[in-house]
């Protein structure tokens, strides 16, 4: 008795260490983030570093610039573009594969949406250059198709599998007997699709869509490959962008180490760091919120 | 003089191989609360949901012959499932609100069926609140949400909503079996009042139930109609042994 509950603890123990170490790492990265960032703020201002478009930090002969709004707002810009694409193809494909699909179909495309959520990102920003690029260049006769439109498809393309399988879930918790009532008062499936199923599992959905949302504002190779990567406030989605991702990324690599430009690259991923931390946050209250309404 | 409301001619079902209701032929009256009780399992809810076509959501159900209602047989291939959907109302075992609020959920059926005037959708809202006989428990707080009422007002407020697109005909499985005994009875007598208006089918596991409130009862059992007769006769001499023992509490 006394050896099997010696093992018991043992083995809970083990599994307490392994969640604290996801909570410790996490931790770590924000205090590593921090500590990297803080420095920046010695020479450059909070105010400026938000909300200047000015990023110039090679300046030779003037005094170099950090603002990262216009990195900010090409972020948002390449990511909300990508919801609103990802979005309704994504309600669609969830739609009907939880109500319309036959159970072969179901079978078959949910293996390939989970495959489509592993493609490397490096492949999907190979496809924005040689295929998604020249045809925008084509459609909008312009010189070249990297821009930030190119890189909304691209992304919407990585957030599907999420916003559609977690959309899935989301309609299929909803309760059969809200649909049952629904057909009984002689509604069509499309009304009781659009009508009751879509409402009651509207936070699930609102969920999914940040979750894709968060995970278009981090993704960092293909808008690097697809958006054309230069740094100005993006005016329409047909001009080339580059995100704070992107930059981070492109610059981090060359940058002499503890200079203010390497310590306001850390600036800008804590500031990805808490965005993309809300978003999620977000969404996991929301989702939480979804599951005890439909219980 | 009665008037016949449905009439079903040798019926079948299947899901997939299984064959769950065997040849059932009856005629229901109109305006009667016709009560339907037999063990689990008999096809009691099967035949139920056979008269609203519920049991096309099903994969693999197949029916074979005849419901006819106002002269029209429901499984003719070129009906139109909604327009009977809309004739034959339900109220399920469970209640079921929709996660909207008191009002939404009675103007729903109507709603989804074109209705646009607003006084309209007003006035049928109240009628059928009052004639489910929950107006006065929730005419101060329609803008609520339903789930707060309690597990019986939910129930009215299901036959509400079913009443609210006007059926004929109104198909009640176990309506109370998840109520507590007031609540039951406060269905109870609404659907005494029902019927003046609709006809009545009830599935119920419940023998006093079906007694107090229907004026027809069917025995089913594996699926075959075994006995339909006036409520009293049924519980009081039936024709078969069979129905008798089911009665009396010999087997259940």
């Amino acid at each position: 008795m006394g050896h099997s509950k010696f093992k018991e603890k043992m083995v809970h123990g083990l599994f307490f260490l392994n969640g604290l170490l996801v909570v410790l790492v996490l931790v770590g990265i924000f205090i590593l983030l921090v500590a990297k960032a803080l420095p920046a703020f010695r020479e450059i201002r909070l105010i400026e570093f938000l909300f200047s478009a000015n990023w110039n930090p090679t300046a030779t002969f003037v005094a170099p610039t950090y603002g990262i709004l216009s990195m900010f707002v090409s972020t948002m810009a390449v990511s909300i573009g990508a919801l609103i694409i990802a979005i309704p193809l994504g309600i669609g494909a969830a739609a009907y594969l939880s109500d319309v699909a036959s159970s072969r179909v179901r079978e078959i495309a949910k293996p390939v949406i989970e495959i489509l959520a592993g493609i490397p990102s490096v492949v999907i920003g190979f496809l924005g250059i040689v295929l998604v690029g020249p045809v925008i260049a084509k459609i909008f006769h312009l010189p070249n198709g990297l821009n930030a439109l190119n890189g909304s498809i691209l992304l919407a393309v990585m957030a599907l599998p999420t916003i559609i399988s977690l959309t899935e879930d989301a309609l299929k918790s909803v309760p059969k007997s809200f649909e049952e009532a629904s057909l009984a008062l002689g509604a069509t499936y499309w009304q009781t699709l659009v009508r009751v199923k879509i409402p009651a599992a509207a936070s699930g959905i609102i969920a999914a869509c940040m979750l894709g949302m968060g995970r278009a504002v981090g993704e960092t190779m293909t808008v690097l490959m697809a958006t054309g990567c230069s740094i100005a406030m993006p005016k329409n989605f047909l001009q080339s962008v580059e995100t704070m991702t992107s930059t981070i990324a492109i610059e981090l690599g060359e940058v002499p180490y503890n200079t203010t430009h390497y310590y306001a690259l850390f600036g800008i991923g804590l500031v990805l760091f808490i965005i993309t931390f809300a978003v999620n946050m977000i969404a996991d209250v929301v989702l939480h919120k979804h599951q005890k309404v439909l219980k | 003089m009665e008037n016949v409301k449905i009439r079903v001619g040798d019926f079948n079902f299947y899901y997939g191989k299984a064959q769950v209701l065997k040849n059932i032929s009856i005629d229901i009256v109109e305006n009667k609360v016709t009560g339907i009780i037999g063990p689990s399992g008999c096809g009691k809810s099967t035949f139920l949901r056979s008269i609203n076509r519920m049991n096309d959501t099903i994969i693999g159900a197949r029916a074979q012959g005849r419901i006819i209602i106002d002269g029209r047989n429901i499984y003719d291939e070129d009906v139109d499932v909604v327009e009977i959907r809309r004739k034959v109302g339900m109220v399920f075992q469970k209640s079921n609100p929709f996660p909207k609020t008191i009002f939404d959920n009675v103007a729903y059926g109507l709603m989804v069926n074109g209705v646009k005037d607003k006084y309209y959708i007003q006035d049928r809202v109240e009628k059928s609140l009052r004639d489910a006989a929950i107006w006065d428990e929730v005419k101060d707080r329609l803008n609520k949400n339903a789930f707060e009422l309690s597990g019986g007002q939910q129930q009215r407020l299901c036959i509400a909503r079913a009443l609210a697109v006007e059926p004929q005909i109104i198909l009640m499985d176990e309506p109370a079996s998840a109520l507590d005994p007031t609540a039951t009875l406060k269905i109870e007598e609404l659907i005494q009042e029902l019927k003046k208006k609709y006809t009545i089918i009830i599935v119920t596991h419940n023998m006093q139930q079906a007694a107090r409130i229907s004026d027809f009862t069917v025995f089913f059992m594996l699926g075959e109609l075994i006995e339909y007769n006036i409520t009293n006769i049924i519980f009081t001499k039936p024709a078969k042994k069979i129905t008798e023992d089911y009665i009396t509490g010999r087997f259940g």
